[in-house]
């Protein structure tokens, strides 16, 4: 049986999945029927100066029939009287004392920080998370993801805090900055002990057609909010490989964004996250989907012989590179299953209109036929088939060469003029221009349509 | 047997004759336009016979664009929201979906495709005008879908129609013929509302064409004349007793349950004679009417039937029995129908061939003959130059529909011999092309 258990930064919890700072984390009470139901931590709503709320708050990304496929929201830190949060805190660890609490915080002042260390650590937070990464309305007051966006300060706020903390510290950063290593760095300067990431990204989900207002839509207005939900999952999961891979930055790093199954949290572990974060997924389905995502962890460790979640953590990072590390030499071209094929042609026109024109019809048959010397092994094909399995990539080198940009570069063998003979681009045949015109039209129109239109010319 | 019992009042006769393909509410229809792949030169667009832009309409419709959808739909079929209740898109758009391949339930086309055309009825959004005046006039015989269809392109095409119509109703076989578990008269007459409101067509109704004077008078009053005049009454089988009370035609039989609906009386016991899309509905009607008991019957084995395989599997899962490799010999009983004479048959290179002391009585108290109908020859007999084929069929160019009388066209079952609401509503929008270039171009 594998251990799901964690130590996160000196934090313990029974398995890696916490609830993150947000609404389902607002109250006692939704805290513990959370552990109830098999959450390993939760990362209290966000503590600190009280603020107001305004109705509504939430904005959807609805993809075709998937609703909620990004999220945004411009409700700010919990608005309930700290003395109900710390009261509450001391009343779920009285209950729940081998999971993990920990305090979410936003203040102002090096005193209030102090204050407010003192007050969770107190009530009986197992950590503290250091809120530095809302990007809607605490911003414009100087906290939030205005602290996140300046490495500067957020190290200053970390040294605060860190004068008084006797708890472990996670910093949790903001996405809306162009490297997201500066502020870990910070972080680490300011003598953090783990960094948490990624807070919601500064967002408009969409706009009201009728009311011309953005959504969520407040009396006919609205506001940029935060974005989150399995959209930001890439983004995410690229500044946790950011943050991982960095020498500067060394910090355990609990990953948040995007992480709706089991799978998307091993990715999030693979790239270098030891514990990670969830919210939309809570917001959506509720607590009960933690069964299917420690189920399927517990399946993964134990078909793949990892018996800790550390034995995971960053084992996807060695084979991540640069793009002038990758072998040039390496080539895969497409290759249609006729037995699977359905007859969609999504490939067809995926290939012709959106790659490399590397895909004919046949009369007689709907299956397409890849043309080899065309294909570039681009991969497009194979992604919009929509039946598994069958366009796959074929490998057609034969394993012997190795050779990436970076060698090349160094050999002083690369294209430098626009008609280098050693472009790639040059060696591809395409089809002339005019060949084009009127060649899908035929095609697409209906049948009666194209039968009116011989009768008319 | 005896699933249903007889309705007396017209809410138990919509629970007997319930949609088939009800209308979808808008979360049916966004979770299943969701899942059309929009495929390439898609194969559903080819097994449409009106051409409509399946991947198109359905794509619009989950973009919330159901006007758009609809008038996609519109533009290629003028009974678009009939055809999406009573086209037989198991063997046309949805027989040919590829997810059919996948062993995946196919995109239900035909529900989309009435839940786009129904938003646009219901909230009377006109996708269509007539076109600039001609000066021409048209007369169209018969406001069945090959008719109504011409008119409305017509009119587009900015010509003056007036369509004659023998009935009181518009909308021919959708509206008279149709098994009523496929679409109910409110929504047929709804359609032809919706299309009349925009082409301003006049309906002469009540109104049949049907000597040689009628004829002249529309030969001098109009430029050219379309003849979707249908076929005619069910055929007599030549059998003796044929006259026999409660023996009757399906294609009657139907009109009154259309008509009349829960006061259509129907047998206890029914033979239905025939194997093919008609002789399905009229016992699977026989059947929700309350007969105890339906027996189809049939000269060759079921795997011959003319019948489409879902339209068998409808009645049979309605409890009808099939009695296969039969012929009827004569229609038994005194005044009033009380059986039916049967001899075996077995096929013989092809060829249906008695079985000799086979001879038996099937008891009944109702017969329906769903054995063919009758062309209209007489009446075609009255055009000068008309031609008309070894089957009673209009000769026509299947591109223009023009007859061999040059200011006559002709399209839908009168020409085609009997086929689906969607071939003539395709085919008399392609007529209305064919009249244009005869016009414009004359």
């Amino acid at each position: 049986m594998p251990d799901l258990s964690i130590n996160f930064a000196g934090i313990k919890s029974p398995n890696p999945f916490w609830l993150a700072s947000a609404p389902p984390t607002n109250s006692g009470y939704q805290v513990m029927k959370a552990f109830d139901a098999g959450w390993g931590g939760a990362v209290w709503k966000t503590l600190g100066v009280p603020v107001v709320n305004v109705s509504s708050r939430y904005g959807s990304v609805n993809y075709r029939d998937k609703r909620m496929m990004g999220f945004n929201n411009i409700e700010l830190i919990s608005d309930r009287p700290l003395a109900d949060n710390l009261r509450e805190i001391e009343e779920v660890k009285k209950r729940f004392p081998n999971h993990a609490v920990i305090a979410s915080l936003m203040v102002q002042s090096r005193q209030e920080w102090h204050d407010i260390v003192r007050d969770v650590e107190n009530a009986g937070s197992d950590g503290i998370e250091l809120n530095f990464g809302c990007p809607h309305g605490m911003c414009e007051r100087g906290m939030g993801s205005a602290v996140g966006q300046e490495p500067e300060v957020l190290q200053t706020i970390v040294e605060w805090v860190m004068e008084v903390a006797r708890i472990p510290v996670i910093v949790k950063l903001t996405p809306n900055i162009s490297d997201i290593t500066e502020p870990a760095m910070a972080a680490r300067r300011g003598g953090a002990n783990a960094i948490s990431l990624i807070n919601t990204i500064q967002s408009i989900v969409g706009v009201d057609l009728d009311l011309f207002a953005p959504y969520p839509i407040v009396d006919g207005k609205g506001s940029n909010g935060g974005y989150c939900g399995p959209a930001v999952k890439p983004i995410a999961l690229n500044m946790v490989k950011n943050c991982a891979q960095h020498p500067d930055v060394r910090l355990p790093i609990s990953g948040i964004g995007g992480i709706e199954t089991w799978r998307d949290a091993v990715e999030h572990i693979l790239l270098g996250a030891s514990s990670v974060q969830v919210c939309t997924a809570a917001m959506h389905y509720g607590f009960g989907i933690i069964r299917e995502m420690t189920s399927g962890l517990e399946q993964y460790m134990s078909e793949k012989g990892f018996r800790t979640i550390d034995d995971m953590v960053g084992r996807a990072l060695p084979n991540v590179k640069h793009w002038e590390d990758l072998n040039l030499k390496y080539k895969v071209t497409a290759h249609i299953n006729p037995d699977k094929c359905i007859g969609c042609q999504l490939c067809y026109t995926a290939c012709e209109d959106g790659a490399h024109q590397a895909i004919q019809l046949n009369a007689g048959t709907r299956i397409p036929e890849i043309i080899d010397e065309n294909c570039v092994g681009c991969n497009l094909c194979s992604l919009v088939c929509p039946v598994e399995q069958c366009i796959t990539m074929e490998r057609r080198d034969d394993g012997t060469q190795h050779q990436t940009w970076k060698e090349r570069t160094e050999a002083d063998d690369i294209p430098v003029t626009f008609n280098d003979e050693r472009a790639g681009g040059l060696h591809h045949w395409v089809p002339e221009p005019a060949a084009a015109l009127g060649k899908e039209r035929q095609k697409t129109l209906p049948g009666k349509a194209r039968q009116y239109q011989e009768v008319a010319e | 047997m005896a699933e249903y019992a007889t309705p007396t009042t017209e809410q138990e006769f919509a629970g007997n004759f319930a949609q088939l393909k009800p209308l979808m509410s808008n979360s049916e229809a966004l979770l299943e336009s969701s899942r059309c792949l929009f495929c390439f030169d898609a194969p559903c667009i080819k097994a449409c016979p009106s051409g409509i832009d399946i991947p198109l309409f359905i794509r619009q419709i989950n973009s919330g664009n159901a006007t758009g959808a609809a008038r996609t739909i519109y533009e290629a079929n003028y009974f678009g929201n009939a055809c999406g209740k009573v086209c037989p898109t198991e063997v046309l758009c949805e027989g040919s979906c590829v997810y059919t391949a996948t062993g995946a339930k196919p995109i239900e086309i035909g529900r989309l495709q009435s839940h786009a055309t129904r938003q646009v009825m219901d909230q009377g959004k006109h996708l269509f005008q007539p076109g600039a005046a001609t000066g021409f006039r048209v007369a169209v015989i018969g406001a069945g879908p090959a008719g109504i269809s011409c008119a409305c392109e017509l009119r587009k095409l900015g010509h003056e129609v007036d369509v004659f119509e023998a009935r009181s109703q518009p909308s021919g076989l959708t509206l008279y013929g149709v098994a009523p578990y496929k679409i109910t008269n409110e929504e047929t007459l709804a359609e032809m509302a919706y299309l009349e409101a925009q082409f301003g067509f006049q309906v002469h109704y009540n109104h049949a064409i049907s000597t040689r004077p009628d004829l002249e008078k529309l030969e001098k009053e109009y430029s050219a004349i379309f003849l979707g005049i249908g076929l005619g009454h069910t055929s007599a089988l030549g059998l003796p007793g044929e006259e026999r009370e409660n023996c009757v035609g399906a294609v009657e039989f139907i009109e009154q349950l259309r008509i009349r609906q829960e006061q259509t009386a129907v047998g206890r016991k029914v033979i239905v004679l025939g194997g093919g899309n008609t002789a399905m509905d009229a016992a699977s009607e026989s059947a929700r009417l309350g007969a105890e008991r339906v027996v189809l019957a049939y000269r060759r084995g079921k795997e011959e039937m003319g019948a489409y395989e879902f339209e068998y599997d409808l009645a049979k899962g309605v409890g009808v029995q099939g009695l296969f490799n039969v012929a009827p010999l004569e229609i038994v009983g005194n005044g009033k129908v009380e059986g039916v004479k049967f001899v075996r048959t077995a096929t013989l290179n092809g060829q249906v061939q008695t079985v000799p002391g086979s001879e038996f009585v099937e008891a009944c108290d109702m017969v329906i003959k769903a054995t063919g109908q009758a062309k209209q020859t007489s009446f075609l007999g009255l055009i000068p130059e008309l031609q008309v084929d070894g089957k009673g069929r209009i000769v026509f160019n299947p591109n223009t529909g023009q007859t061999t009388n040059p200011r006559y066209f002709a399209a839908g079952d009168a020409a085609n011999g009997g086929a689906e609401v969607v071939n003539a509503a395709a085919d008399g929008k392609a007529a209305a092309h064919g009249i244009h270039g005869f016009l414009t171009k004359s």
